[in-house]
């Protein structure tokens, strides 16, 4: 089959490799018709999360048609010819973590937790086409892919939607939501997103979903702030004002009630100095992340606010504004999102139209075109939001 | 060599106990064993899997068990590295799971064997004891040891590092299989 290997730093391929198989009882074969490329997926090609290799299959947003289960899967739960959305942590839903619906740190599925330990403390679940850290399991941008715990984790989708309406449960939306969720959103809450990208952009939707009476979206690049304006959000673009300044005059001095940073390790910076201290530092390996967002955002929230993390960091940051943190009372909370807890839920919002995951999608490219999707994407080349492949 | 390692398992202690004491379970779940072969009802005779030496075979009798609660056992007779173990269940605070605490003891000799053992247990010998009980936590989980496309032959993982490429296996790696 053809799928979209990791060649080397900010290299990706198109390759013919083996058409996957069944290697555990629980596992199905799922044949894919939508593939999404993640903003994640850029920090393995950009070379920032480490134990990737030559060859690895990329891709956590897919779905498909099942074409083969093992024995072991529960026929009840899931049979060849279902329609399905595959969540991007791999999940066992028997250990401590999946019965406390903390999917994401699954004690189960990651057959390198031994290495994922020495680098979080604690291991961290499975997940797919992110790298050896997280297990070594093959991606979805690809035309098959093998899913562990298939009666587990991914969603049937038994009504007439598009792919692209359920395409980005496998992660984005459920993380977005995530986002918004943890910021306990009230209704005289103003909510300040960093980062105008796919999943930014839902993070927002999700806030307002949730009941926040103004939602703030903070990026430089004109037409993602475009994207969130039409999306009814208030655009800051950190290339022309300064944001404290800036969100203090939309929240009358308060500063927003609520942050969440949806950028993470290789944020861009308005301070030409500042990001380059970071860049140095992350180049030469003694800080792994570019936490510029994060330091902003505890900044700018208002005292007793939530600061909420989706962005992905992978390693240790400089110069994290602790004492802002400790002495405004500021409560910070985060984690790769849960996304077994949220499909359901959030299919229904979709079905009733309360949120509209197909208005990010700007390319939609064939699988064996990969490469120029990620290039688009990396370098936000003709307006790229958010490439969906087809396989 | 002393090494200890302590996990959580989301089952009752009886059944964790149950699984452990039918000692022919153990190479499921444990890297060095290749086969566990039960002699009596307190004797049993082990063999190592080839990275700890190739033929390595003892025989081990059980000293003292507690149903639900504690196991501790013995090499015997002329083993090439004698060793002794105990395992402790102990009910978790949570009502449901089952704390397995693990002592393990090796009396490494000096000689060609000596050296395969130290060559196998590696720089963080007790790295491979933790990940011992983390496949047995996936065995008693999830009813097997998980597999992925970079480490697909279960127990030998952490030997496989680096790993192959995160893609899938092709007819003749499957065919070959662990042995490969």
């Amino acid at each position: 089959m053809k799928a979209n290997t990791w060649a080397g730093r900010n290299k990706v391929e198109v390759r013919d490799v083996p058409d996957p198989k069944i290697l555990n009882n629980r596992d199905a074969i799922v044949r894919i018709t939508s593939t999404a490329i993640c903003g994640s997926d850029l920090h393995l090609v950009d070379g920032y999360v480490p134990t990737m290799q030559d060859g690895d299959v990329l891709g956590h947003e897919f779905m498909g048609e099942v074409t083969e289960v093992g024995s072991g899967v529960d026929q009840a739960r899931l049979r060849v010819g279902d329609r399905v959305v595959v969540p991007f942590p791999i999940a066992c839903g028997a250990c401590a973590a999946c019965a406390a619906e903390l999917y994401s740190c699954c004690e189960n599925t990651n057959p390198n937790a031994g290495i994922a330990e020495k680098m979080f403390g604690h291991p961290v679940a499975g997940i797919f086409g992110y790298s050896h850290l997280t297990g070594g399991f093959a991606g979805g941008q690809a035309q098959y892919a093998r899913v562990p715990f298939a009666d587990v984790g991914p969603l049937k989708i038994e009504s007439d939607l598009t792919d692209e309406q359920v395409l980005f449960l496998s992660d984005i939306l459920p993380t977005g939501y995530m986002g918004a969720e943890m910021c306990d959103i009230q209704p005289t809450d103003v909510v300040a997103v960093w980062g105008a990208g796919p999943v930014g952009q839902f993070a927002m939707d999700s806030a307002r979903v949730l009941g926040a009476a103004k939602v703030i979206a903070i990026d430089k690049e004109p037409y993602r702030l475009q994207m969130a304006e039409q999306a009814g959000h208030t655009p800051v673009n950190f290339d022309e004002v300064d944001v404290r300044s800036r969100l203090l005059e939309l929240t009358g001095g308060r500063g927003p009630d609520k942050c969440i940073d949806a950028v993470g390790m290789e944020a861009t910076h308005g301070s030409a100095h500042i990001a380059a201290y970071d860049r140095v530092k992350q180049a030469v390996r003694s800080e792994t992340d570019r936490p510029h967002a994060l330091r902003q955002a505890i900044m700018s929230c208002r005292s007793g606010g939530v600061v909420s993390v989706i962005g992905v960091y992978g390693g240790l940051l400089d110069k994290f504004p602790a004492g802002a943190w400790m002495n405004r009372s500021l409560t910070l909370r985060t984690g790769q999102c849960h996304v077994q807890r949220y499909m359901k839920p959030l299919l229904e919002r979709i079905e009733r139209g309360e949120i509209d995951p197909t208005r990010i999608i700007t390319h939609t490219l064939p699988l064996n075109e990969a490469e120029h999707g990620f290039e688009m994407f990396k370098n936000k080349q003709d307006n790229c939001e958010k490439v969906v492949l087809k396989p | 060599m002393e090494l200890t390692a302590t996990t959580t398992i989301r089952k009752p202690a009886p059944q964790v106990y149950a699984f452990w004491r039918d000692l022919e379970n153990l190479p499921t779940f444990m890297a060095h064993l290749e086969q566990v072969r039960t002699t009596g009802e307190r004797t049993s005779h082990w063999t190592a899997d080839a990275p700890f030496g190739k033929d390595v075979g003892w025989d081990a009798e059980i000293l003292e068990e507690v149903p639900g609660e504690k196991i501790a056992w013995r090499s015997t007779g002329n083993a090439d590295v004698p060793n002794a173990g105990t395992v402790r269940f102990v009910p978790a605070p949570d009502g449901v799971s089952t704390e397995v605490h693990v002592v393990l003891v090796y009396d490494i000799p000096g000689g060609t064997i000596g050296k395969a053992v130290a060559k196998y247990f590696g720089e963080e010998p007790h790295q491979q004891l933790d990940d011992d009980l983390r496949r047995l936590k996936q065995v008693l989980e999830t009813g097997e040891v998980v597999r992925s496309d970079g480490a697909p032959w279960g127990k030998r993982a952490r030997k496989e590092f680096p790993q192959r490429p995160a893609q899938p296996l092709s007819d003749a790696e499957l065919a070959k299989g662990a042995d490969a």
